[in-house]
């Protein structure tokens, strides 16, 4: 008799316990989330959903949409994935569209593969605004671009052309191979390569993908650097790449002999802008992409724009804004930071 | 007092520990009812207490999110009660889903390219079957390299690309919902596998060599089980199950990629060792393992509602599935004390038993 019977007490205990956990993590999520929640049920909640998190670009993006929405006196929550796939932001939007946030802002993980989930957030009565990474535009009521692909394909090309003495072999270091920008990018690059009289004498010989992490991204400049030794210089569109890039070659033979530039954020290239192995690379502030995101979006949940070509609004510390055709707000030009410069900016 | 003697009697009889409670105790005291009662006490708790979780979209989301996991966990969990495993699945999955844009792209209707690329999900399973089975290969070293060599192949097909534009009235079917309902229509070719599997796997002499494989696979290959066979079909299950949710998962989505589903077989595994299935095989049941998952998902789901960052919920996965596992062995442990205990008592009337059957 007494096996059952302790047996019976071990599994109410298991399941007993199981719950009291969940409940009990749940219990402190409920009362974090509520306040969350409660804002949600207001029309004023907007949800931030960058690429991924833990990636240094988009929390200084976060941290400038979050000063915004001081600003304007209204909450935002910066949910999203792990890993930064289509299908994990997805189910981020679907929760968005559960909560009926007013307004979701997002960084496209897939030009496409999300748009049926933001169409029914919108459906629901979200405003969606891509940021950094559009979607298709007949899936989002407003994209703010950072810079214009033009812009930034002819800004690096013209940085690596000076740091190489405009002639030598280079190589691209990307992100992931299916990353919008920065496959757009490349191909703007390569046809700029192939049609601009001035970069003639350069040859673009590689491109390698290093997935935006920073293991994968060193390992993929160490490979470059054995299989191309007439490299003279790379570019790195991605933040995490260049980083992982200047890493290696601050340590190696090649520093100072092979170029680096590309897209990059002051705090994470400071020690090697310092120690010579970086020149000069290029960025916009993602600290002001996502404040005029927020704006940009607060305006559209207002009524005061409809992402018609020509509408204006104001975007606080930035000034005035106008909506370009297809529902596009640019930010400006990219920024090209220096020794001179790389002092002045924090993030 | 008489009473307890004819129990314990009864029980003496038996030699399957599983038999010597009564029935009502051996349905509801089981691995597969507390996982059960812990997932409808997360759902209650969930929609009590977490805002929108009663939401109208909840359903038609969660049901969505979890049904490629629901769909290979079926001959998952077949696959680990045989003691085997297969890693593959979520690559044959990236295959499927890249293969069926792939042969779009070339101009197919979606019905050919997906049978298709069934095809090549049985053809991946039939591999990892013979390597397994015939072969004699263990079944993590054989599916970790098909995990790379599956996945390999599908990034070398489309590239950098992603294939997209599939035709509509298919998109819609992946995500439509059954009617009015919030029921997403996926659920309906689920039922059908899940009727097939829960027949396949507990009423069907193929299931009780399954479980038999599992306990000892020469015990079973000298009982007449046909060892090498039941674990080929299995591993072909696997591969067209994993491809059909490969080619629901890109109409979903509308994007075949190369990357797609990476990483689920994790989840799956997750799910099926939740559900009370032995990583060592011989022992689990499918209803435990679909409670897994939707317990699984809910979490998620819920978590995600709550605005928690998605490692706080990986987190609380990996402690469930910790737990999970370690309460197996405390209760093994804990029953094999408590029979240690009863022994003494219970072998006076057993001994006895012959002597009075024979007066």
């Amino acid at each position: 008799m007494k096996l059952p019977s302790r047996r019976a007490t071990a599994f109410a205990a298991l399941v007993l316990s199981g719950a009291m956990a969940l409940s009990a993590c749940g219990g402190d999520d409920g009362d974090s989330g509520g306040s969350g929640g409660g804002g949600g049920g207001g029309g004023d909640s907007l949800t931030m959903l960058p690429k991924n998190l833990g990636n240094p670009y988009f929390d200084t993006s976060t941290a400038g949409a979050e000063e915004a929405a001081e600003e304007l006196g209204i909450s935002i929550e910066e949910v999203g994935p792990e890993q930064a796939s289509p299908d994990a932001q997805v189910q981020y939007i679907n929760t968005a569209a559960q909560q009926g946030v007013a307004g979701l802002i997002v960084s496209a993980n897939d030009p496409t593969a999300i748009c049926d989930a933001i169409n029914e957030a919108r459906d629901a009565g979200t405003k969606v605004v891509t940021f950094d990474s559009d979607t298709s535009p007949d899936c989002r009521d407003l994209f703010v671009n950072q810079a214009t692909a033009e812009g930034i394909a002819a800004k690096q090309l013209e940085l690596i052309a000076d740091q190489i003495g405009g002639s030598g072999e280079i190589a691209i270091l990307s992100a992931s191979a299916n990353a919008t920008n920065q496959n757009a990018w490349i191909e703007m690059m390569e046809a700029e390569l192939e049609s601009n009289p001035d970069y003639a004498d350069i040859e673009l010989v590689d491109i390698v993908y290093g997935d935006d992490e920073e293991q994968k991204s060193f390992d993929e400049t160490e490979a470059l650097l054995q299989n191309h030794p007439n490299l003279k210089g790379i570019i790195s569109p991605t933040t995490v790449g260049i980083a992982a890039a200047a890493d290696y070659l601050s340590t190696s033979d090649a520093k100072g002999k092979v170029a680096l530039t590309g897209l990059g954020t002051p705090n994470q290239m400071r020690p090697y802008v310092e120690n010579g192995t970086v020149e000069a690379f290029a960025l916009w502030n993602p600290g002001d992409l996502g404040y005029l995101a927020t704006y940009a979006t607060k305006a559209l949940v207002d009524g005061d724009i409809t992402g018609e070509e020509g509408d204006t609004f104001e975007a606080g510390k930035l000034g005035e804004f106008t909506v370009e055709a297809d529902g596009v707000v640019v930010l400006g030009e990219p920024f090209v930071f220096n020794a001179d410069n790389i002092g002045d900016f924090d993030f | 007092m008489s009473a307890t003697t004819t129990t314990t009697d009864r029980a003496a009889g038996r030699s399957y520990p599983e038999y010597s409670a009564p029935l009502w105790r051996r349905l509801l005291l089981t691995r597969e009812s507390a996982i059960i009662a812990l997932t409808v006490a997360v759902i209650l708790y969930s929609l009590a207490n977490v805002p929108n979780f009663d939401g109208p979209l909840t359903l038609k989301f969660l049901l969505q999110d979890i049904a490629p996991i629901l769909l290979i966990a079926l001959p998952m969990t077949l696959v680990i009660i045989t003691g085997e495993i297969d890693l593959s699945v979520a690559s044959t999955m990236g295959l499927s889903s890249v293969l069926l844009g792939v042969l779009f792209e070339a101009g197919m209707s979606i019905p050919v390219a997906a049978l298709l690329a069934l095809a090549a999900g049985l053809a991946c399973g039939a591999l990892n079957g013979y390597l397994v089975a015939y072969v004699g290969l263990p079944s993590l070293a054989v599916t970790i390299g098909t995990l790379a060599l599956f996945r390999g192949i599908a990034e070398g097909l489309v590239g950098t690309k992603a294939v997209t534009g599939f035709t509509d009235t298919w998109t819609d079917r992946a995500t439509g919902t059954i009617g009015e309902s919030s029921i997403p229509l996926v659920m309906v070719p689920f039922a059908v596998l899940a009727v097939l599997f829960v027949w396949l796997l507990h009423f069907s002499t193929f299931g009780r060599g399954v479980y038999d494989i599992g306990l000892n696979d020469e015990a079973a290959h000298f009982s007449g089980v046909p060892v090498e066979r039941t674990k080929l079909i299995l591993f072909v299950l696997s591969g067209v199950v994993s491809a059909f949710a490969g080619i629901y998962f890109t109409l979903r989505f509308g994007s075949a990629r190369g990357d797609n589903a990476t990483g689920f077989e994790l989840q799956v595994i997750a799910a099926v060792l939740l559900g009370g299935v032995s990583i060592f095989g011989g022992r689990g049941r499918l209803h435990g393992v679909l409670a897994g998952v939707v317990l699984i998902g809910v979490i998620s789901s819920a978590l995600r509602l709550e605005g928690v960052t998605v490692n706080f919920t990986n987190i609380v996965i990996g402690l469930l599935l910790v737990a999970s596992v370690i309460s197996t062995s405390v209760l093994t442990w804990v029953s094999s004390r408590a029979s240690r205990m009863s022994t003494p008592a219970s072998s006076k009337p057993s001994a006895q038993s012959p002597a009075r059957a024979g007066v």
